[in-house]
């Protein structure tokens, strides 16, 4: 016990995966033939007999007594506890295995722990074990966290659903992919939970998959992603060819060697950070790979929450942040890389202005917020990107839990044109949701000021830096700000525009549903506190806790603070704090002038938005349809594959193999129809071949015995 | 004493009727007949054999092959009645259902 509770570690995971394989055995045994008797469909399978038997007492008892569907069935109860449970008990483990790694010296901060030996081929030696160092650790606690968060939530939010159980097993073996992912010590197991997180990611977005949209946008989520984890896997290739290894650390601590020996040249290094983002841009939906995540809106929304907001989609912001000693060897990389994440949040931001569908509006503020990490990673402040991801997770799990909760009052209304002054009708949600904006708005005191200041600020004065992507970035900031205010007074503000009907059933949510929400509300307020720059006389505890990942050279000579040198303190000292205070006031005014012109168009002259859209109807055509971006790729991309498909499929399978199939049974077809003559039944002539037999052997054997 | 190859020739002949019989009638009794003839072509030269050589085995085989021919001639015939019975005919070319 010399590592005290990181002897545990291995149970972050596996708490999880026990969640999974108590309710999947639930949704086998209980619900699944629960629901199979509710539609009136036989047990499908032959060994379902013994099961069969059983689970149909089981299932008729709950039934039974429950008169209908008001009262819970007792399976449902048991998984609505064990599903949050195994997370939350993760969160703790995690939390304590953080807390005893924070007791530690800064440059001891790397805690790994092999489970067992995984791949051992020629010498690829592949363990599977699990790295807590201060990057997974923030990964770890913010995934777990709100993880737990969210699964609470779902157990109100999806309490009308049927398929209860079948949700909880996807959202437990999500957070068992998940950790696997930020906690692997390898680039192989990082990738394992990589898929493993995409495998739930299409189950969850296809979760209602009667419906046709939702089975179609989980596969889109699904095709798209292959595309980047198609760059992934080459990159992992090229990494062990060059590095021979996979392991994290063997291979950060052989890059100044191979730099030396002239191996790992700016050219390979390019190569391979360039297929890692190739990945990011897949899982982080970044232009061009971002298409699937609106879409994968037709999800139920906890789902969109966790996944494609809090955790998944920043999985390739973790991948990048955890490469960063191979991308700050590829400057062009590093451009590459600010440049699309800058461009993303700018491009995404426009398009989320016109959207009406609330989830759709967060969808593309996510593509806009995921792009301000890139932007950060690009500009070698990977500290300020994962700590805009530790806020984008509180803030925006809370904005689509919010949602969630408005749509769950208003009976399944997704549509902000038929909303309106929800505000006396979900104060919580409201309340909570406002600062959530608040905090995505850029407002100073809140999570996301700090976070995306210190991005902004980096963008600017950092090496890899420039004016031109502050500009953008800011720009993006007050078009963000301009946006969620528009959601926010078309959604709680003004006059109703609800049916009737539904707002006569509009009410505020069960307290687990707005329990989380506040919980998220007060994290998205005091979130970023732990990130207050020096400038205005902070700390900045989490640059310094991250420190040893990013500059570990630094903090091996001296102790935290001289760490932020390599690039953040190094910068900031050519440049006067007044500078960065007056770049945070302009930001801030930007901001400000977003949300005065959404008060201006959604509170002040409500109908000006309408006259506006009128008098440039092919700019708001264009905008409405995302910049026809999906039309473009149906034409460019898909088109083409379904056509050398096609192509493919006529001329090589219909001819060329099945010409070889068929030609061989032809060929015994024609064979069999010439030698089916000899038998035609004639006794004589059967009588005939005897004799013509007997005649060519008898004359054969004279033949030799003449020769001979 | 005639010469052994006379009594081959003979058997050669009787042979060849045999075989020009079963090839070419129609009627299944001619061609029973006809295949007792091949036997008995058989049978001559076996005979023939056997004395030319002074061994007694000729003589034996002829015998058996009698023995044979008569049971044969017996399971023949019975089948023919059969056949009569059931297709009414016993010409040759008209029982060729056996066939692929």
């Amino acid at each position: 016990m010399v590592n005290g509770i990181l002897d545990y570690l291995w149970l972050v995971p596996a708490l999880p995966l026990l969640g999974v394989v108590l309710n999947g055995a639930i949704a086998l045994f209980a619900e699944r033939p629960h629901l199979l008797k509710e539609a009136g469909l036989p047990l499908a399978g032959g060994h379902g007999a013994g099961h069969g038997s059983h689970d149909d007492a089981h299932g008729a008892s709950s039934h039974g007594s429950a008169h209908g569907h008001h009262e819970t069935p007792a399976y449902r109860k048991l998984v609505a506890f064990i599903a949050p449970a195994v997370v939350g008990a993760a969160f703790v483990v995690a939390l304590l295995c953080v807390l005893s790694l924070a007791s530690r010296p800064a440059d001891g901060r790397t805690f790994v722990q092999i489970l067992f030996p995984w791949i051992q081929a020629g010498s690829l030696l592949v363990p599977a074990g699990l790295q807590l160092d201060p990057l997974s650790s923030v990964m770890a606690l913010v995934v777990t966290g709100v993880g737990f968060l969210i699964h609470v939530y779902s157990v109100g939010y999806m309490s009308h659903e049927r398929a209860f159980a079948r949700y909880f097993v996807c959202l437990n073996l999500f957070m068992f992919a998940m950790l696997t992912l930020v906690m692997a010590n390898n680039y192989l197991l990082m990738f394992v939970g990589w898929e493993g997180v995409g495998l739930c990611s299409y189950l969850l977005i296809g979760f209602w998959y009667e419906k046709q949209s939702a089975s179609d946008a989980g596969k889109k989520a699904f095709v798209v992603n292959r595309i980047g984890d198609f760059g992934v896997l080459l990159a992992m290739f090229l990494v062990f060819w060059n590095f021979g290894s996979l392991t994290y650390t063997e291979v950060f601590a052989k890059v100044p060697v191979l730099r030396e020996s002239g191996v790992l040249t700016t050219g390979l290094a390019t190569v391979i950070t360039l297929l890692l983002f190739l990945g990011a841009t897949g899982k982080s939906a970044q232009i061009p790979l971002y298409v699937w995540l609106p879409d994968a809106m037709e999800g139920p929304t906890p789902v969109s929450a966790l996944i494609h907001a809090a955790t998944m989609v920043t999985a390739g912001v973790y991948m990048v942040a955890r490469s960063s000693a191979l991308f700050l060897l590829a400057p062009d990389t590093m451009m590459v890389v600010a440049v699309i994440g800058a461009v993303t949040a700018i491009f995404s931001a426009t398009i989320g202005i016109c959207q009406t569908d609330i989830k759709r509006v967060l969808a593309y503020s996510t593509v806009s917020q995921l792009g301000y990490m890139f932007l950060a990673c690009g500009v070698g402040a990977f500290t300020a990107a994962i700590f805009h991801l530790m806020t984008h997770a509180f803030f925006k799990a809370l904005l689509f839990l919010g949602s969630g909760s408005v749509i769950h009052a208003l009976s399944g209304e997704q549509d902000m044109r038929k909303m309106g002054g929800l505000k006396k009708y979900v104060p919580v949600t409201f309340a909570t949701m406002f600062v959530a904006t608040l905090a995505i708005a850029g407002i100073p005191g809140l999570s996301g000021f700090f976070s995306k200041d210190e991005i902004l600020w980096q963008a600017f004065s950092s090496s890899h830096g420039s004016p031109f992507l502050w500009g953008i970035a800011a720009l993006a900031a007050g078009i963000t700000a301009f946006y969620m205010f528009r959601l926010v007074y078309l959604t709680f503000f003004g006059k109703s525009r609800m049916d009737p009907e539904v707002e006569k059933h509009a009410h505020e949510s069960p307290w687990t549903m707005t329990v989380p929400l506040t919980i998220l509300a007060v994290l998205s307020v005091a979130g970023g506190w732990v990130g207050i720059p020096a400038v205005l006389g902070g700390s900045n505890l989490f640059e310094h806790w991250l420190a040893p990942v990013f500059h570990p050279v630094a903090a091996a000579g001296a102790h935290g603070v001289a760490a932020a040198g390599a690039h953040g303190a190094e910068s900031v000292a050519h440049h006067p704090a007044a500078l960065e205070i007056g770049l945070m006031a302009l930001s801030v005014a930007i901001a400000l002038c977003g949300i005065g012109l959404a008060y201006f168009l959604y509170r002040v002259r409500t109908g000006k938005p309408a006259e506006i859209a009128k008098e440039w109807p092919t700019l708001y055509d264009v905008v409405y349809h995302k910049y026809y971006i999906d039309e473009f790729y149906e034409w460019a991309v898909i088109r083409r594959i379904v056509t050398f498909s096609n192509g493919l499929w006529e001329m090589f399978d219909a001819l060329f193999i099945d010409g070889i199939v068929n030609g061989a049974a032809d060929l015994v077809r024609a064979a069999g129809d010439r030698v089916r003559r000899l038998q035609g039944g004639v006794v004589g002539g059967y009588a005939f071949s005897l004799l013509a037999g007997a005649v060519l052997l008898v004359g054969y054997i004279l033949y030799r015995s003449v020769v001979q | 004493m005639i010469a052994p190859s006379a009594y081959l020739l003979l058997s050669a002949i009787l042979f060849g009727i045999g075989v020009v019989g079963v090839v070419t009638r129609k009627n299944v009794l001619i061609i029973l007949m006809s295949v007792e003839l091949m036997l008995n072509g058989v049978n001559v030269a076996f005979v023939a054999a056997g004395s030319y050589l002074g061994d007694a085995a000729g003589g034996v085989f002829a015998f058996m092959v009698m023995t044979v021919a008569a049971a044969e001639a017996a399971v023949g015939l019975a089948l023919l009645i059969a056949l009569y019975r059931l297709k009414e005919t016993i010409d040759i070319t008209e029982l060729k259902v056996l066939k692929w």
